[in-house]
């Protein structure tokens, strides 16, 4: 991602000095930053004090500096602007530690302010004292503690530059309180970056020249994108859509990156990975050459590692340099912006003799038989809701509404991702690489507080959902009518299915006993509530839920039982799926042999 | 890359390594801040790889540069990510492996010297033969009395391991040493 923040506002001239709480918000106020997500305590009290007397950031109070972190998240992910929190010394710096891990695994830019005892206390286990840029330096791109309130605006400001430029990432800047009651010079934002960080966004023009002569000499092609396309910004969406049209290549994609090209596409193959579809995994397995975008070979999409992909060669496009070579090998690396990057691809292949689309006829004969095999196909119930079709039903009655789309982290949340059509970027927003559960509530709330308008769905699970339902609070103050939308099977669906597979059926501890009332529950916070059980008044419940002005919680109550198929068992690879009709409980149950459980 | 072992009944994949381990001398060029060795360091250790020996110190008072030496062991693989893990880091200039550069240079390897003092105590004729042999390996006595000699040894890693053996039924006391400074031959900078 290049572009930096929105350009700063008509700032007033820095004269004489200022304190370092008024640096602060100077400085969001010159990164563009309309909403700070957070939570107050004594050693951020001068910054909550600055704050209030002014109205350009508008702080946004959550209950807990975890759900400060995720719905800045999901205000960065819906918008392509930095996400802010500000949160205070000690426990309000480690609470934010797994939406800063959440961040760091998903490229999302997340500028974390965190309140510091004072200078002369640091050291002294002091209240509230915590070594936060020790505790957040391994779960941030970069962290600053800053003694020197003359340095703070340009840290400030090099905190963004750093958070929104080359793979985006989340970053802490420690202020200690009496750096904030200190006077110090305020300086604007710098243009002159750094030298150390220099991150390259120009791909190599030999390299792709020798991709689009490789590209254009394949027979069976796929082109696998991931959360690199939506992080380079809309421009490259519409560049990977010019692509696929030009080529006439089959597109499929991560959990991540999905919504870049569109799921109505008919090129699109959908999700690939562990429980992607099965033309998706098999056109993987099978082809001969592989254009990787912005996607990192993680291990839910490789399966096993010597058996991926095993006839290709491999086109990596990455900013990161070092996701190259990583996790699988590549033959051609292009480091770069994927925005740019598609740019001179398409430019290249635009200018290169047009190619024969009719030579790929055969690859898509094939794909159409493996589409045939229908892989996320279940069994209809009269009687019970499936949650694939709660899904389905969901969607069908939401997409002209271009909804916004979250989730938490289970079953529920690759059901969301199979069966809800993303036709543009930044409208899915889940924890890909951490896989944290309760991501979704408050990720959703920064949704709505960035896009006040627009229908903001949590796709959740009864269990994660618990993790941060505090954050109904805060949706209510903000008047952020976000709809969540629970799939309760009354199990940590996920958790079982695994125990199924791999533990003897023996359900440890996944059955959540003693579940709120969520109806209830959604009454007291001051939400509205609607149960559903039965498929037949599944729409006009999902109708009512659309037409309701507030925070709705909706208890949608699921075949208890239901498992998340397809599925590529661990140990085995792309072309050894266990298809939703072949997954008799036997078949489950014998999916991953005794020698391989013997070594667990 | 590794073998794969057959399927662990975990939700993960567990790898073999067959490649064979190779040392390499890292050579790092960082902005000297807080913080930034921490960064270094932490790496290392959270993403699971080794060093066999670092140094560090402020090379350019200017402009604020450290110039980190890292010895460390691992396939090729490994290898390649520790040098892009490590120019990822935001302060982190630049990242020059010492070994592949010598062996591109036509030599078998960069130079390495480390500093060591050994102090060694005792009588007799195991003084007069510690007292031999430091200076048979070019060790300086930079303090001695009676009882006792510390030794200041410069060179090579094998050539001080080889002291430190030698010392130590003669009244070995203690070591310490600074690990590996490195550079290559030839006119050329890093």
């Amino acid at each position: 991602m290049n572009k930096t923040a929105s350009e700063p506002r008509g700032a007033e001239p820095a004269k004489g000095e200022m304190t370092g709480a008024e640096i602060v918000v100077q400085a969001l106020r010159d990164n563009g930053v309309e909403h700070v997500f957070g939570y107050p305590g004594g050693a951020v009290l001068p910054i909550y004090d600055e704050l209030f007397q002014q109205e350009d950031v508008q702080h946004v109070l959550v209950r807990h500096e975890q759900g400060a972190g995720h719905a800045a998240e999901g205000y960065a992910r819906s918008t392509g602007k930095a996400g802010v929190m500000l949160v205070t010394s000690g426990p309000g710096a480690t609470n934010a530690v797994t939406a800063l891990q959440d961040a760091l695994m998903d490229s999302i830019p997340l500028v974390c302010i965190t309140g510091q005892v004072p200078t002369t206390l640091i050291g002294s286990d002091a209240f509230q004292e915590c070594d936060t840029v020790g505790i957040t330096r391994p779960c941030t791109k970069h962290n600053w503690l800053v003694k020197d309130v003359d340095q703070l605006a340009a840290v400030m400001h090099e905190a963004f530059h750093i958070a929104m430029t080359g793979r985006p990432g989340p970053v802490v800047v420690d202020i200690p309180k009496d750096v904030q009651f200190a006077k110090g010079r305020y300086t604007p934002p710098q243009t002159a970056p750094r030298p150390s960080y220099q991150p390259r966004v120009q791909g190599d023009l030999e390299q792709m020249k020798a991709a689009v002569a490789m590209l254009r000499e394949a027979k069976k092609p796929i082109i696998y994108t991931g959360g690199g396309v939506i992080n380079s910004g809309p421009e490259a969406s519409h560049l990977l859509r010019e692509l696929v049209e030009l080529t006439g290549f089959p597109v499929t994609s991560t959990l991540m990156g999905l919504g870049a090209y569109p799921a109505s596409g008919e090129r699109w193959l959908g999700m690939l990975g562990m429980h992607g579809t099965y033309e998706a995994n098999m056109a993987m397995h099978d082809c001969d050459v592989m254009l990787c975008i912005g996607a990192r070979f993680d291990d839910r999409i490789t399966g096993r590692i010597d058996a991926f992909s095993p006839n290709s060669r491999k086109i990596h496009v990455d900013i990161d340099p070092s996701s190259i070579n990583k996790n699988v090998r590549v033959d051609v690396p292009i480091i770069g912006d994927v925005g740019r990057v598609l740019e001179d691809m398409v430019r290249l292949w635009r200018a290169t003799a047009h190619s024969d689309k009719s030579a790929l006829e055969p690859w898509w004969q094939q794909i159409d038989a493996w589409r045939a095999r229908d892989s996320l196909a279940y069994k209809p119930n009269d009687d019970v809701i499936m949650p694939q079709y709660a899904v389905q039903r969901l969607y069908a009655l939401t997409r002209d509404r271009d909804p916004y789309i979250t989730t938490e982290v289970g079953q529920h949340q690759m059901w969301a991702a199979q069966h809800f059509g993303f036709e543009r970027p930044n409208r899915w927003m889940t924890s890909g690489g951490l896989g944290t559960m309760g991501y979704g509530l408050p990720a959703a709330f920064g949704v709505q507080i960035a896009h006040p308008d627009a229908l903001v769905i949590d796709i959740a699970g009864d269990a994660s959902v618990l993790m941060t339902m505090q954050e109904m609070s805060s949706a209510i103050q903000y008047n952020a009518p976000i709809k969540i939308f629970i799939l309760n099977n009354q199990y940590m669906g996920m958790v079982r299915q695994w125990q199924q597979l791999l533990h003897g059926n023996r359900l440890s501890h996944s059955y959540m006993e003693s579940l709120p009332d969520f109806v209830l529950l959604a009454q007291a916070y001051g939400a509205h509530g609607i149960r559903c059980e039965k498929p037949g008044d599944l729409d006009a419940a999902i109708t009512e839920m659309i037409s309701i002005d507030k925070p709705v919680i909706f208890d949608c109550r699921v075949a208890a039982l239901a498992n998340c198929f397809p599925m590529i068992p661990s140990g085995k690879a792309h072309n050894e799926m266990l298809l939703p009709d072949e997954a008799t409980d036997e078949a489950v149950a014998n999916a991953i042999d005794a020698r391989g459980r013997e070594l667990v | 890359m590794n073998a794969q072992l057959q399927p662990t009944g975990s939700a993960y994949f567990i790898t073999r390594e067959t490649e064979s381990h190779e040392r390499r001398t890292l050579a790092i060029l960082v902005d000297n801040e807080p913080g930034t060795l921490a960064r270094v360091i932490g790496l290392f250790s959270g993403r699971g790889y080794n060093i066999d020996s670092l140094t560090v110190s402020e090379t350019e008072h200017e402009r604020h540069l450290s110039r980190i030496t890292i010895v460390t062991r691992g396939t090729p693989h490994v290898l390649e990510q520790i040098k892009h893990q490590l120019e990822r880091i935001v302060p982190v200039h630049r990242v020059v492996d010492l070994t592949t550069v010598a062996v591109e240079r036509g030599h078998d390897r960069p130079l390495e010297r480390e500093l060591a003092l050994v102090k060694v105590s005792g009588a007799g004729d195991a003084r007069v033969e510690a007292l031999r042999l430091a200076d048979a390996f070019r060790a300086q006595v930079i303090d001695a009395n009676t009882e006792h000699f510390i030794f200041e040894i410069t060179g090579r890693v094998s050539k001080i391991e080889q002291f430190i053996a030698i010392m130590t039924p003669l009244g070995l006391v203690e070591v310490c040493r600074t690990g590996v400074a490195a550079m290559n031959r030839g006119a050329e900078g890093m």
